[in-house]
C-alpha cells in the first residue's frame, strides 16, 4: 500500500505540491490527471525519493520514504518507474538494458537475470529485438522496452510519468495495450497521464491535480464523467 | 648543398633507438592512466561543486592548460630537486606529463558528463542503482564513448611532448638520439630517423585506439 499524508514540496519559493493525500492499495490502478505544471510528475518523484518533500510523510508498505534511516536504492526496488522521456542506455543491447538492474542490483546471477528480462521483453512485445540497439527502436519501443526494464525488477509498484505524451500518434495505441495488459496482470500502478478516455478505462481511482492540491478525486465514472467542481468541468472540456 | 649521407651508423643503433621509442611510448601510456584516473573524479567533483576538490580542480586546469610544458618538466625535474625531492628523468617527465593529461583531461571528461542527459541519472536510480552503480555502469560508458577521440588526441599529445625529456637526458626517444648523434656527429640522419619513428608511433597508436573503440563501443550513442 501506498499511503501519501499531507505532502508539500517546494523548489525554493515555488510550493509545488500543497497538502497531498492519496492512498494507493495493492492492485489498484490510479490515475492523475491534471494541467501542467501543477505537480503531477513532482508527486511521483517524491513517491520513489528521487525529490525530497518538506512536510508530510509517504508510507510504502509502511516504510517511510523519506526517513533518513530509509535505505532509499533498496526502497526504489519495489517502484518501478518510467518517464516521459525515453531514456533508455543507448550503449547497451534491449536484453542489457533489462537484464542489467536484477542482475547488479539484485545480485542474481547472469542466467537467471537474462530469463527474467527475456520474459519481461516477450511481454511487452520486443522478443524479436533482443539483440537490438534501443537508439535503433521507435519511440513506442523504446517505451515498451523501459516498462519491461521496470518489470524485471518485479517491482510491487509501478509509477507511468505520462509515457505516452512524447509519442507520435500513431504510435501511443501499442504503449497503452500495454499498460493495458498490466492491468489485466493486477500490477499496482499509479499513471500521470493526458489520456482520458484510457484512465477512465483501466482506473480504479481519478485524481484531479489543479495547482498543487487534489481538486476532485474518485472513481473515473464520478471525476470523469460527472465532476463536481468547476475546475475539473473546465480542463476536461479542456482536453476531451 | 655537398651533405653526405651515412645511414650505416643508425642502423647499428637502432636497437637502442627502438629501446627508447619504448620508452616513449611506455611514458606516454602511463601518464594516460594516471591523468584517467585522477581527472574522471576530479571532473565530477566539479559538477558536483564539491567543496574541497572542485577548486583544486580548477586550480589544476588552469596551470596545466595555460603554462607551457618546458615548464612543468623543468618544475618537476629541477624545482622539486631544489626542495630536496630528487626524482628520476623518466618520473620527473612522468609527473609532468600526468599533470597535464589530468588538466586537459578534466575538462574534457566535464562536458562529457555534461552532454549526458540527466534523464539516464534518473532512469538508473529508478531502478535501485546505487551512485556508484549508475556511475559504473550507466554514465562512465557513455561518458568515454563520447570523450574517445579527444581522449585519443590527447594521448598523440602526451606522446610528442614526452620528447621535452631531452631535456632532462631522459632516455626516450629524443633524448637516446640525442646522446647517439653526439657520439657519431651524424645528426642530422638520427634527427630524421627518429622524427619518422615519432610518426609511425602516432600512426600505430591511432590505428590501435580505432580498433579498441571497435570492440568496445558496439551500440550507437
Ligand atoms: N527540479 C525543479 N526545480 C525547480 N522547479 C521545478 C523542478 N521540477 C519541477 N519544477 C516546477 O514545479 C512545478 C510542477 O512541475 P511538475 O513537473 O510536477 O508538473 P506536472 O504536473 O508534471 O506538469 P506537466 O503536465 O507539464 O508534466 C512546475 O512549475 C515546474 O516548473
Ligand atoms: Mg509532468
Amino acid at each position: 500500500m501506498i499511503q501519501i499524508k499531507n505532502v508539500h514540496k517546494s523548489f525554493d519559493d515555488l510550493a509545488v505540491l500543497k497538502g497531498i493525500n492519496l492512498t494507493v492499495n495493492k492492485g489498484e490502478a490510479l490515475s492523475i490527471i491534471g494541467g501542467s505544471g501543477s505537480g503531477k510528475s513532482t508527486l511521483l518523484y517524491c513517491i520513489n525519493a528521487i525529490e525530497s518533500i518538506q512536510q508530510g510523510q509517504i508510507l510504502v508498505d509502511d516504510i517511510d520514504v523519506h526517513a533518513s534511516h530509509t535505505n532509499q536504492d533498496k526502497l526504489r526496488q519495489k517502484l518501478g518507474m518510467v518517464f516521459q522521456q525515453w531514456n533508455a542506455f543507448p550503449h547497451l543491447t534491449v536484453l542489457e538494458n533489462a537484464a542489467l538492474a536484477p542482475r547488479i542490483v539484485k545480485k542474481m546471477r547472469k542466467e537467471e537475470a537474462i530469463e527474467i528480462a527475456k520474459k519481461e521483453l516477450i511481454h511487452v512485445g520486443l522478443g524479436d529485438k533482443l539483440d537490438m540497439y534501443p537508439t535503433k527502436m521507435s519511440g513506442g519501443q523504446q517505451q515498451r522496452l523501459a516498462i519491461a526494464r521496470a518489470l524485471a525488477m518485479r517491482p510491487d509498484y509501478m509509477l507511468f510519468d505520462e509515457i505516452t505524451s512524447a509519442l507520435d500518434p500513431e504510435l501511443v495505441g501499442e504503449v497503452l495495450d500495454t499498460l493495458r495488459m498490466l492491468r489485466d496482470d493486477g500490477i499496482t500502478m499509479i499513471c500521470v497521464t493526458h489520456e482520458i478516455a484510457f484512465a477512465r478505462e483501466v482506473s480504479d481511482t481519478v485524481a484531479y491535480f489543479h495547482q498543487g492540491v487534489i481538486e476532485e478525486i474518485g472513481p473515473p465514472e464520478q471525476v470523469i464523467s460527472n465532476p463536481q467542481k468547476q475546475t475539473t468541468q473546465h480542463f476536461l472540456r479542456k482536453v476531451l | 648543398m655537398d651533405y653526405e649521407f651515412h645511414w650505416s651508423i643508425v642502423w647499428r643503433h637502432m636497437p637502442e633507438m627502438l629501446q627508447g621509442a619504448f620508452v616513449t611510448l611506455h611514458v606516454s601510456v602511463l601518464s594516460m592512466l594516471i591523468g584517467i584516473l585522477i581527472a574522471t573524479p576530479l571532473a565530477i567533483a566539479k559538477l558536483n561543486h564539491n567543496k574541497f576538490f572542485s577548486p583544486i580542480a580548477t586550480v589544476w586546469v588552469e596551470i596545466a592548460r595555460n603554462t607551457p610544458g618546458l615548464f612543468q618538466i623543468y618544475m618537476a625535474y629541477f624545482g622539486l630537486g631544489a626542495l630536496g625531492i630528487h626524482l628520476s628523468p623518466y618520473v620527473a617527465v612522468l609527473c609532468a606529463l600526468a599533470f597535464v593529461n589530468t588538466g586537459y583531461l578534466t575538462e574534457t571528461f566535464r562536458g562529457g558528463f555534461q552532454s549526458i542527459p540527466k534523464t539516464q541519472y534518473s532512469a538508473a536510480k529508478s531502478l535501485g542503482m546505487s551512485r556508484f552503480q549508475s556511475y559504473r555502469h550507466i554514465i562512465l560508458p557513455q561518458m568515454f564513448r563520447r570523450i574517445y577521440h579527444p581522449m585519443t588526441n590527447q594521448f598523440i599529445w602526451a606522446i610528442l611532448m614526452s620528447s621535452l625529456g631531452i631535456l632532462v637526458g631522459m632516455n626516450e626517444l629524443s633524448g637516446e638520439t640525442q646522446r647517439l648523434q653526439s657520439l657519431s656527429f651524424r645528426t642530422l640522419e638520427f634527427f630524421i630517423v627518429a622524427a619518422v619513428m615519432y610518426f609511425i608511433i602516432t600512426k600505430l597508436v591511432l590505428l590501435s585506439t580505432a580498433l579498441i573503440a571497435r570492440k568496445l563501443f558496439k551500440g550507437e550513442i
